[in-house]
């Protein structure tokens, strides 16, 4: 293998497997560790800076850091139930316990730059383009059709999974910025906004239609049939208080889980989920399914519905197919009846919840905005459309996904707004900001913690549900204290602590590879990649992480290391008598939107 | 010297051996040598050998005298019976020790000051006596602990690290161990696992007086130029006669050698030494000509590692005075104490 090129950026990021899968990369290190220290409101601010919505997320992200953080991989075979870091519940912690920062966000500018930029809809992509365009000094004017900004954080997602004031305040922060919010405006024409002379214009729409199912009984029955985001947003709006007892709601996705939830506390006793492919395939994450059935709401499965039964004009019940899954050759799954005969199910509402699409049928189709197979044609990179200054993000760009992915849409179109209206071609991407830090202060002495800690995960409390089933407002999860935070923080194996090799400092004495307790370290012939792998103290077999090679040490060896579990213990730096493992700070902050992010014009030596 | 306990975390695909244990198991509490020392690598070597090995900690007594080397039985076999001596008397603890109790696995770990210098005479009656154990000397051309002196196994001409020649002839452990007749003589680096381990095992397996010597680099008062025991020095001027795996009883023997490529050497216990040849006439069973072979060797200036020497017939201690198979502890007061009549007949019989 070759020498680890340590200096392309893109090496030491993987390694820190949760910023890495973090859309927005947040480094998610940082700020657990700044938690530990009881920086809650720096915490706050190095979440704020990369996602926005610390508070916000801190309770609703799809968290796909948590999959990716080491601290799983490194508890398989070591705990009973291996499992990552709390990151997205310690998002909530800085959150919860902050002091007020609200000196210490970017001030409205005195002078504008004279650039006019809209944004149709006010979900979190078009709140995150106007959050990093309005410092800068931009006229940034966001229009909803809703009264409130938020987009679906507000109309979709229900309050007892996310209360109003985190909203608001969160919302408020990107408002106060000097940003014109145009509430109740419904954008009826792109060619019209077009003649409006904006400089830019972002589309962070969303993929605000809900699918029907088309099966018999359903014109008849529509009374009692609604879809599910339609509901959940005439429940958030105050339209809707109630539902009746017995409730079958349709889908195995997040809507679903929110629909059934909140069926519960709108007077809804019978509350059941129904699903066409098999329990573990649903959509929903593990931890929504969890709580669903925390609140007495049961999931079937592989039953698909067959028609909506309804009397006298009023419905009555569903009646559903009983499948089962086979698989053919290449894998794929097909679902086939099992033959037995069909369940009835009474109830007096349905929901659907069966899925989400796009809809644009505001946006003519002959103003140079391309559209394929109904969705606009947006470059991945600069989400730049085939009409240079329209710009998309969230979920209108690509369909339906998750705020995140919003908020990261958000910033990438930011640059690229930037960039554009400073005549400077949007596809050359702005490096990111990083630094490497040494953390040592003495033989043993670190400037971080670090002692790996034993714990496993803390599961957050839950308020008693005897509150939670009655009040739609009543939050469930009550978050970590301060204590508990701690002690969940210290479970943070403090990735962005990177191991760095010197070679030519390395007596090859194996101190490092006697200490390491992972058994990351192996000294040894050069040979291909694949080969080396399983040649060292303990195979690398998982091919997603990097193994850190050096050049030819003196015997002609090479070190290799495999970054998989490495604990960050730092004890291989601290038993080499060399100093030629160290322990440095990896610092990555993604470049947002502004001077940092364009090409540096030819400056005066 | 580091505070942190070694994590309890292990890799997720770390084995178990026969006892359901993992590596790791074997190990003793953190270090607190020299970062680099490679005393801290023979630690590893011994707890991958008795991982390895199947051994049951308990099985294992680990005995030692003064000096950083002596220090070592602490960061190994965490669960096994360990008893630090005084300097340079870790011998006759251990001889007392094995006769008591010949049932338990017998590890004495010395340095060089310990073994060559005050130690000297402890160390030659004990191999003399074939006491069975595994005798390691973990040597460092200097006495560690005590900040650097030269031992007596310092070369002469090789330099102290503040530039003073050594004087003095060293006492050369190898040969001192072969013409008192230890019965399996090794030689090895605490730098090279891979001929470390076997050796340590293959040690372990044999019943009789066992003695390795493994230059172990001092990183602290012996590891500059003009040292004979730095790594650097040693590395370059190693020349391992043979290599060998050891392989116990019911493993498959697999491994094909074109012929006079290997010697096996059968031990007591059924284990098999697979010798694979580096210097071509080099025959570990004749210790005559391995004598000659190693003085005539270190005069060209190389240092000769790897199983120099196995009597694989050897007999121990307990043979010799043809003592009791059960271990004292486990007889009762009758056995132990067989009374005032006996004594008169004992007596009697050496009228
Ligand atoms: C029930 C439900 C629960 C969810 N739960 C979560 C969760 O827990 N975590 C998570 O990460 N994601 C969740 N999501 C997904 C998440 O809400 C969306 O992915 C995210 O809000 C998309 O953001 P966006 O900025 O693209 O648009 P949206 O948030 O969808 O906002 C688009 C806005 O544009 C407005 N709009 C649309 N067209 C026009 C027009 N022509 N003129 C004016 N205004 C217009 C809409 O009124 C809306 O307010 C959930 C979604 C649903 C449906
Ligand atoms: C009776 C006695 N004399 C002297 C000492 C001082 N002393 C402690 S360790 C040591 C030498 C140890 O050298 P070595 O056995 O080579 O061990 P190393 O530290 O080099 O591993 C000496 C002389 C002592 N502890 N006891
Ligand atoms: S252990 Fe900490 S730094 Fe490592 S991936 Fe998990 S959260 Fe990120
Ligand atoms: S920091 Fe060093 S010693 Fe600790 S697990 Fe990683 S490689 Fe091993
Ligand atoms: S002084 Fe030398 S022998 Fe002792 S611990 Fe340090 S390096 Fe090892
Ligand atoms: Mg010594």
């Amino acid at each position: 293998m070759k020498p680890t090129d340590t200096k392309n950026p893109e090496y030491f990021h993987r390694v820190v497997d949760c910023q890495w899968a973090c859309p927005a990369h947040t480094p998610v290190p940082e700020y657990i560790r700044l938690i530990a220290a009881g920086r809650y409101g720096d915490a706050y601010m190095v979440n704020w800076e990369s996602n926005v919505f610390p508070g916000i997320l801190g309770r609703t992200c799809d968290r796909p850091c948590e999959p990716a953080c080491r601290r799983g991989r490194v508890e398989e075979r070591n705990a009973e139930k291996p499992e990552p870091v709390a990151i997205c519940r310690l998002k909530r912690v800085a959150a919860d316990y902050k002091e007020d920062i609200r000196a210490r966000l970017p001030k409205v500018p005195k002078q504008k730059n004279g650039r006019r930029v809209a944004c149709v809809g006010a979900g979190p992509a078009s709140l995150t383009v106007a959050r990093d365009l309005a410092p800068l000094g931009y006229s940034v004017t966001v229009f909803d059709r809703d009264p409130r900004a938020g987009g679906m954080i507000w109309s979709q997602i229900p309050r007892f999974r996310l209360p109003l004031e985190v909203i608001d305040e969160e919302v408020g922060y990107i408002l106060n910025l000097g940003v014109e919010f145009k509430g109740g405006v419904t954008i009826e024409s792109m060619k019209r906004l077009l003649a409006e002379n904006y400089d830019a214009i972002f589309v962070g729409s969303g993929a605000p239609r809900g699918r029907d199912l088309d099966i018999p009984g359903r014109q008849e029955a529509a009374a009692n049939i609604r879809i599910g985001i339609d509901w959940l947003s005439s429940v958030s709006f105050g339209h809707t208080t109630k539902i009746g007892r017995r409730v079958i709601v349709l889908g195995g996705g997040n809507t679903a889980m929110d629909c059934c939830r909140t069926s519960r506390r709108l007077g809804g006793e019978d509350v059941k989920v129904i699903v066409r492919s098999g329990f573990e395939e649903m959509k929903a994450s593990p931890w929504e399914k969890e709580d669903a059935m925390h609140e007495g709401i049961p999931i079937l499965n592989y039953l698909v519905p067959k028609t909506f039964e309804h009397k006298n004009g009023k419905l009555t019940g569903m009646t559903f197919e009983k499948v089962k899954a086979t698989y053919d050759a290449k894998g794929k799954r097909r679902l086939v009846p099992t033959g037995e005969p069909d369940q009835h199910f009474e109830c007096d509402d349905v929901l659907i919840a069966v899925g989400q699409e796009n809809a644009f049928p505001w946006i003519e189709r002959d103003i140079g905005i391309e559209f394929d197979q109904g969705m606009p044609v947006v470059d991945k990179l600069t989400m730049q459309s085939t009409l240079p200054k329209v710009f998309f993000g969230g979920d209108a760009a690509f369909g339906p996904k998750n705020i995140i992915w919003a908020v990261a849409h958000g910033h990438d179109a930011a640059v690229s707004i930037d960039k554009f209206l400073n005549g400077e071609d949007v596809r050359s991407r702005p490096a990111p900001g990083v630094s490497l830090v040494s953390q040592k202060m003495g033989i043993h002495e670190w400037r971080y913690n670090n002692e790996i800690s034993g714990d496993a995960r803390y599961a957050v409390p839950w308020r008693d549900q005897k509150m939670t089933l009655k009040d739609i407002r009543v939050e469930v999860e009550l978050g970590f204290d301060a204590k508990t935070a701690l002690a969940e923080a210290q479970r943070c194996l403090n990735c962005d602590v990177q191991t760095v090799f010197t070679g030519k400092l390395c007596i090859e004495c194996d101190a490092c590879v006697d200490i390491c307790p992972m058994d990351c370290i192996t000294f040894a012939k050069n040979g291909e990649e694949a080969e080396l792998r399983k040649r060292l103290n303990a195979p690398a077999l998982n091919l997603t992480q990097s193994l850190y090679v050096s050049d030819a040490l003196k015997t002609g060896r090479i070190m290799a290391k495999d970054e998989d579990v490495c604990l960050h213990c730092g004890l291989c730096a601290e038993r080499c008598p060399t100093g030629a493992w160290d322990m440095q700070k990896f610092l990555l902050e993604m470049t947002h939107a502004g001077p940092a992010c364009r090409t540096p014009k030819g400056k005066a030596a | 010297m580091t505070y942190l306990a070694k994590p309890k975390l292990h890799h997720p695909t770390l084995a178990k051996n026969k006892l359901g244990y993992i590596r790791r198991d074997y190990e003793g509490a953190v270090s607190t040598l020299c970062a680099g020392c490679g005393h801290d690598s023979i630690s590893a070597a011994i707890v991958q050998a008795c991982w390895e090995l199947d051994i049951e900690p308990h099985r294992v007594a680990k005995l030692s005298g003064i000096g950083c080397s002596s220090k070592t039985p602490t960061y190994f076999l965490g669960n096994s019976h360990g008893f630090n001596s005084v300097h340079g008397r870790m011998p006759s603890v251990l001889t007392g020790a094995n006769l008591a109790n010949r049932d338990l696995i017998y590890l004495g770990v010395s340095g060089d000051g310990d073994s060559a210098s005050i130690g000297l005479g402890q160390f030659a009656h004990c191999l003399r006596r074939g006491v069975n154990m595994v005798y390691i000397v973990e040597n460092n051309g200097v006495y560690g602990l005590t900040k650097g002196q030269f031992s007596a196994t310092a070369d002469r001409g090789s330099k102290s690290k503040r530039g003073v020649v050594n004087t003095d002839e060293p006492v050369d452990m190898i040969g001192l161990a072969l013409m008192l007749g230890a019965t399996f003589v090794a030689r090895s680096f605490s730098g090279d696992k891979s001929q470390l381990v076997p050796l340590i095992k293959a040690a372990i397996a044999h019943k009789g007086a066992a003695f390795l010597d493994v230059i172990s680099p001092c990183v602290a008062f012996n590891n500059h130029p003009g040292s004979t025991k730095s790594y650097d020095y040693v590395r370059e001027h190693n020349e391992a006669v043979n290599r060998l795996d050891v392989i116990e009883g019911r493993d498959q023997i697999t491994a094909d050698y074109a012929p006079g490529e290997v010697t096996d050497v059968t031990q007591h216990d059924g284990t098999v030494i697979r010798l694979r040849k580096l210097a071509v006439d080099y025959d570990p069973t004749d210790r005559v000509k391995a004598m000659g072979y190693l003085q005539e060797r270190a005069a060209a200036g190389e240092l000769v590692t790897g199983l120099l020497y196995v009597h694989p017939e050897a007999a121990d201690l307990h043979e010799h005075l043809g003592t009791v198979e059960t271990p004292l502890n486990q007889l009762g007061g009758r056995e132990l104490c067989p009374g005032s009549v006996m004594l008169e007949r004992i007596n009697a019989s050496l009228r």
